[in-house]
Order: C-alpha cells, then sequence, then structure tokens
C-alpha cells in the first residue's frame, strides 16, 4: 500500500500484516470458536444441519464441526463457486448447509453463485464468513469492506453482523429457525466476550439498547459495538453521556426502534461500523431517517472509500478511526 | 410409473417437442428456437425413455432431478414439460409474455419441473453436484441430469464442479453437454478451444460418451450406458447436434446463437416438421 514513515517503528510490535489476528484485547474474556461450538450443539438437535467450507474449514472453526460429525462435513476443495452451488443442491434436497469462506471470497468472487443458486432460488443456506471489515491485517485481498453492502443489496438475504462470542452462540439457532438464506458476518478463534454483563439476548431483526446516555446515541454493529460500549465507558468519564444502540441485523433493519431512538431530541446519532461507509449500516440508518423526517446531527465511523492498508490491526483501526480511542476523539469532536 | 412407455414413438415424441416450441417461438415471433430445435431428440429420450418421474406431481421425492443449466433453452425444456403432461399444452401461448409461467430464461419457481434457475451461465454442474451429494445423504436411487451447451464448458465453475464429482465419487450424476459449436460471439470453439473434450473429461476421471445427438437410437444407447455404467463415477454425455434440426431451411440458415426466424417462417418450418411426419 501507499508508504508511511518506517522510521519510527515502535520496539515491540505483537503483529504484522498477518492474515489472522486476534480482535481480543489483552486480558479480555474471550470463548474459543464460539460459532463451532454452537453449530455443534445445533446439528445435535437437527439433523439436516451439513457444514461446508472451501479449503478454509480451520479458520472459520469449523473444524470443530467436521471433527465431530465427519460424515456431515463437505471439504468442497478452494472453489468458492462451487461451494455456494453445491450448497444450493443440497439444500434443495432439504438439508440445511452451514457454509463458510472468508468473506471476501462470498461477497465478491462467488457473488453470482449466492445471488442466483441461493438468494433467487431462496434456498435454505446459511452463510457464515470470517474476515469481516477489517479484520484482517493483510490488505484487500482478506479485507472484506464492502460485504454489508453487496449482501443488503441482494434481495432474499438475511445480514446479521454479531459482536461476540455470546451473540454468534445466539445467532446460529436464530438463523436455523429463520428460514431462507442468511449471511452472518462471523469473528473466529478467541473471540472477545462482551455481551453478557449486558443481560443481552439475540433477536434476529430486534435492534438493543445497551446502554443509554444523554449526548450522543451511537448505532453500531459487530466489532464496532465492542468498540463503541468501550468509547462510551470512556466518554462518561468526561461527562459525555452515550447511548448505544446495537444492530446486529443488518436487514432486515429494525427501523421503528432505530428511529424511536433517533428521535430523542439534543442528541447527536453516530453509526459506526466495522465496513465502507457506503452501503452499509450507516447509510442504511440515514435513509430511514431521511424518509421518516427525522433529522439528527448525524456522523458516520467507519471504514473510508479506499483500498486499507497492509498492517497491524491496532494500527489500521486507529489510522481509519475504528479504535475506541479514535471513536472517542472523533465524538468528542462533534459534540 | 406413468406412461413414458414407447406406446408412443421417441421419434414422435422428438417431432411434438421440437412443434411446441416453434409454436412458442411463434407466439413471441422469437425465441432461441435453434438450440430447442438441436436438442429435442436429446430431451425426448431424457424424459421419454430415460427419466423417473410423476407428470401430476413434479416434486415427487422419487424422481430423477433434470437441472437446465442453459436458462436459454427453456423453450426447449418447456416443449419437453409439455409433452411429458406437467405443463398444460394450451399454456405455450403464454410464452415470454407478462406473469407467465413459461418465461423466455428458465426460472426455479416459474415452472413445474423446473428445478434450477439458469441464465447466468456456468452454474448448473455446481447445483448439481449439491443435489447428488443430498441425494445420497438420503439413500435416493434418484440420477441428477444436468445439461449444458458447450460454450458453458468456458466457465471455470464447470472444471471445478468436475473436479468435485470424480472426488465424491458421484456416479448419480449424468451431464449432458449439447455440443452444436455455437455461442453468442460464433463458433464456440473458435471463441475458446475446448477440444478434445472426450479426452479432458476423461482424464477428470468421469465416464464419458459422445454421440450424435440427433440419431435417437445413439441417443437411447448413451443414456443406458451413462445409468447402467458400473464404476463410482460420474457420467458425462456429449452429443454433437445441428442447430435448427428437423426444420431443413433452419439446419442450413447462417448459424447463429439467436437465429432470426421471419414471422411467414414459423408457420413454414412447422409444416415442415409436419411433413417430415409422413416420411
Amino acid at each position: 500500500m501507499k508508504s508511511t514513515s518506517s522510521t519510527t517503528t515502535p520496539k515491540l510490535r505483537l503483529t504484522t500484516s498477518a492474515m489472522i489476528a486476534s480482535i481480543a484485547a489483552e486480558g479480555q474474556p474471550t470463548r474459543p470458536a464460539p460459532f463451532g461450538h454452537a453449530l455443534i450443539e445445533l446439528a445435535r438437535r437437527r439433523p439436516e444441519v451439513v457444514g461446508m467450507t472451501a479449503d478454509l474449514g480451520k479458520y472459520t472453526d469449523l473444524h470443530v464441526f467436521a471433527k465431530e460429525f465427519p460424515d456431515r462435513y463437505y471439504q468442497m476443495g478452494m472453489a468458492e463457486q462451487l461451494l455456494f452451488g453445491g450448497a444450493s443442491g443440497l439444500a434443495a434436497e432439504g438439508f440445511m448447509p452451514f457454509v463458510t469462506t472468508y468473506a471476501v471470497f462470498a461477497s465478491r468472487r462467488a457473488y453470482d453463485f449466492i445471488h442466483q443458486t441461493i438468494a433467487e432460488e431462496d434456498r435454505n443456506v446459511k452463510i457464515a464468513c470470517a474476515l469481516p471489515g477489517l479484520t484482517s491485517g493483510y490488505g484487500p485481498s482478506h479485507q472484506a469492506a464492502e460485504d454489508l453492502a453487496l449482501f443488503r443489496a441482494m434481495p432474499n438475504m438475511t445480514v446479521i453482523d454479531p459482536c461476540d462470542a455470546l451473540e454468534i452462540e445466539q445467532v446460529v439457532p436464530a438463523m436455523a429457525a429463520h428460514r431462507g438464506p442468511v449471511y452472518m458476518r462471523l469473528l473466529r478463534g478467541q473471540v472477545p466476550l462482551v455481551l453478557e454483563e449486558y443481560g443481552y439476548k439475540f433477536e434476529l431483526g430486534k435492534a438493543k439498547h445497551l446502554r443509554s446516555g444523554d449526548d450522543v446515541l451511537i448505532i453500531s454493529s459487530g466489532l464496532l459495538t465492542m468498540r463503541a460500549l468501550e468509547a462510551a465507558k470512556k466518554l462518561e468519564a468526561d461527562r459525555v453521556g452515550a447511548s448505544v444502540l446495537h444492530v446486529p441485523t443488518i436487514k432486515p433493519l429494525d427501523v421503528e426502534t432505530i428511529v424511536a431512538a433517533c428521535r430523542k431530541p439534543g442528541r447527536a446519532v453516530v453509526v459506526a461500523e466495522n465496513h465502507t461507509v457506503i452501503g452499509g449500516l450507516g447509510e442504511a440508518v440515514a435513509a430511514v431517517l431521511m424518509r421518516e423526517r427525522v433529522h439528527p446531527a448525524f456522523h458516520m465511523i467507519g471504514l473510508p472509500d479506499e483500498f486499507l492498508a497492509a498492517g497491524a490491526l491496532p494500527t489500521l483501526h486507529d489510522r481509519y478511526g475504528i479504535s475506541t480511542d479514535a471513536i472517542v476523539s472523533r465524538i468528542k469532536s462533534w459534540l | 410409473m406413468t406412461v413414458q412407455g414407447h406406446n408412443v414413438s421417441l421419434h414422435e415424441r422428438a417431432r411434438r417437442i421440437r412443434c411446441h416450441a416453434l409454436r412458442m417461438g411463434e407466439v413471441q415471433g422469437q425465441g432461441y428456437i435453434a438450440q430447442a430445435l438441436d436438442i429435442a431428440d436429446v430431451l425426448a429420450v431424457a424424459y421419454f425413455h430415460a427419466m423417473r418421474y410423476r407428470p401430476e406431481d413434479p416434486e415427487w421425492e422419487g424422481r430423477d432431478r433434470f437441472l437446465l443449466s442453459s436458462g436459454h433453452y427453456a423453450i426447449a425444456l418447456y416443449a419437453a414439460l409439455i409433452e411429458a403432461g406437467l405443463v398444460p399444452e394450451a399454456e405455450l401461448e403464454t410464452y415470454g409474455f407478462d406473469d407467465s409461467r413459461l418465461p423466455m430464461s428458465g426460472m426455479a419457481s416459474y415452472t413445474p419441473g423446473m428445478e434450477m434457475s439458469g441464465g447466468s451461465l456456468g452454474l448448473g454442474l455446481t447445483i448439481a453436484v449439491g443435489r447428488c451429494l443430498g441425494l445420497k445423504r438420503k439413500g435416493s436411487d434418484s440420477f441428477v441430469y444436468t445439461l449444458f451447451s458447450d460454450g458453458e464448458l468456458d466457465e471455470g465453475s464447470k472444471w471445478e464442479a468436475m473436479m468435485s464429482a470424480t472426488h465424491y465419487k458421484l456416479d448419480n450424476l449424468i451431464a449432458v453437454v449439447d455440443v452444436n459449436n455455437q455461442q453468442a460471439d460464433g463458433p464456440s470453439g473458435q471463441m475458446m478451444g475446448f477440444e478434445p473434450l472426450v479426452d479432458k473429461v476423461r482424464s477428470f476421471g468421469w465416464f464419458v460418451q459422445r454421440v450424435d445427438g440427433n440419431d435417437l437410437n445413439a441417443v437411447v444407447a448413451a443414456f443406458d450406458a451413462a445409468k447402467t455404467h458400473e464404476g463410482a463415477v460420474p457420467r458425462m454425455i456429449i452429443a454433437d447436434t445441428v442447430m435448427g434440426k428437423g426444420v431443413p431451411f433452419l439446419e442450413t440458415r447462417e448459424r447463429n446463437h439467436f437465429m432470426r426466424v421471419d414471422a411467414n417462417e414459423w408457420k413454414l418450418a412447422l409444416a415442415a416438421l409436419q411433413d417430415g411426419s409422413r416420411l
């Protein structure tokens, strides 16, 4: 990517532009492979559940399912078009494939196959994709900055951006309970545990208030809800009251809850997402507010419309304004 | 089993399939009629010799699945589905009109007996692989047939699917390739060389036969062999066909992916087929 000064290399670099990097902060509570374990639980109850991947079982936590149910696991090789077409076929025969790959490959390489064989045919396929948004330092090849925009635009597709391990565990059975195609952004490996202290319960299509505050409303999804909660705590210490509305279901959007929250007078609205500012939650919320004639001060925190750099995630999250500190300072600048 | 016997000859079935397709073409004044005429013999054998299905119950679990990957061949498949009794003959008058169950490109949700949405070429064989895996999981003995054309071989997904069908020993998969050597921009072999096709697909581990797709006896023999082959391998029938087959003035017309037929010619074409039936 574009050159940046390399003269001030810190002494201790824990991470570089590795493909896989943990998003958990040091000392943060985590759970291992929540998707894989939740899928095993589901599969015990639902014999029609099968797992499929394209050479990324180990990197999407599907390997734990494969170990538990080897005869219900399909390795399709490094072939994403085949992966999704094949999933459509298995679904047409009454099975419920949970299909994993990286978000870049589902949203970019295999888009037409998902569009035509799964969404248009309305097949009961559940797609779970790792490395959403900016969760890889590997560069644009593995940074799925546009996946929400692409899947939001696809008719019949339900789109979910969970925040933490607890939510992923709850999303998996909810995906199965919903008849039709679903795309879930997957956090894998040691996944932070954030929402437990908020008594959180995922409901498909529902936005949830996680904390209240009178100065700013942060509407967020996925990883950025974790950051929004951290930012809200820091803002509170500076006597800025920040409310956090978590919107894990990007489509269908919980318009009612979002609009009601934004109607509260005197509160700026900040939409924060681990996604390009084009076509994601921010623009979705903006369109809803325009339609409903609700006009608060409105700001978006998201990834810029550019090919992102390779580098360590903390560096990149700072640079692109989605680290906790960057969120805090940007919000303060807007109030 | 329902009446699919040879009480009506396969020649007559193929002729009627061609007639239904021409009547649909006439309704719209257009259609991929040259392909419909070239593949009619293959469809006659599929629907009146090889396949198991119930016309009154298109989703009968015990049916063989037929996946039309080349969505633009829908006019041909509709003609076969009409002849097979899955779609009422009167409905051909609606072909291509608003709200018809017979849109110009085949889609799963529109038409009884249409198992997939085609149109975007390269999808069918990947879906077929999933269908075959699913049928095996269920312990079903149904076959999955999928039809695509030579031009579609340009799509890399076809080769991904071919590799996987061998890997998963999909002996319930029968792929039929219509080699009419014509795709959108010109002769298929000149757009992107695909020969030697038999050698290529055999090297992928498939049981491959290449036949004259307009020779009914040869096509019957190929389907029989594909169904009864003992190896735990997928099967392919490569059918060399003549675009416009059965209507002499279309067979000799300059080859074109979307063959032009003038308004007065539909009746002439139908008449040519009627004459053919009396030979």
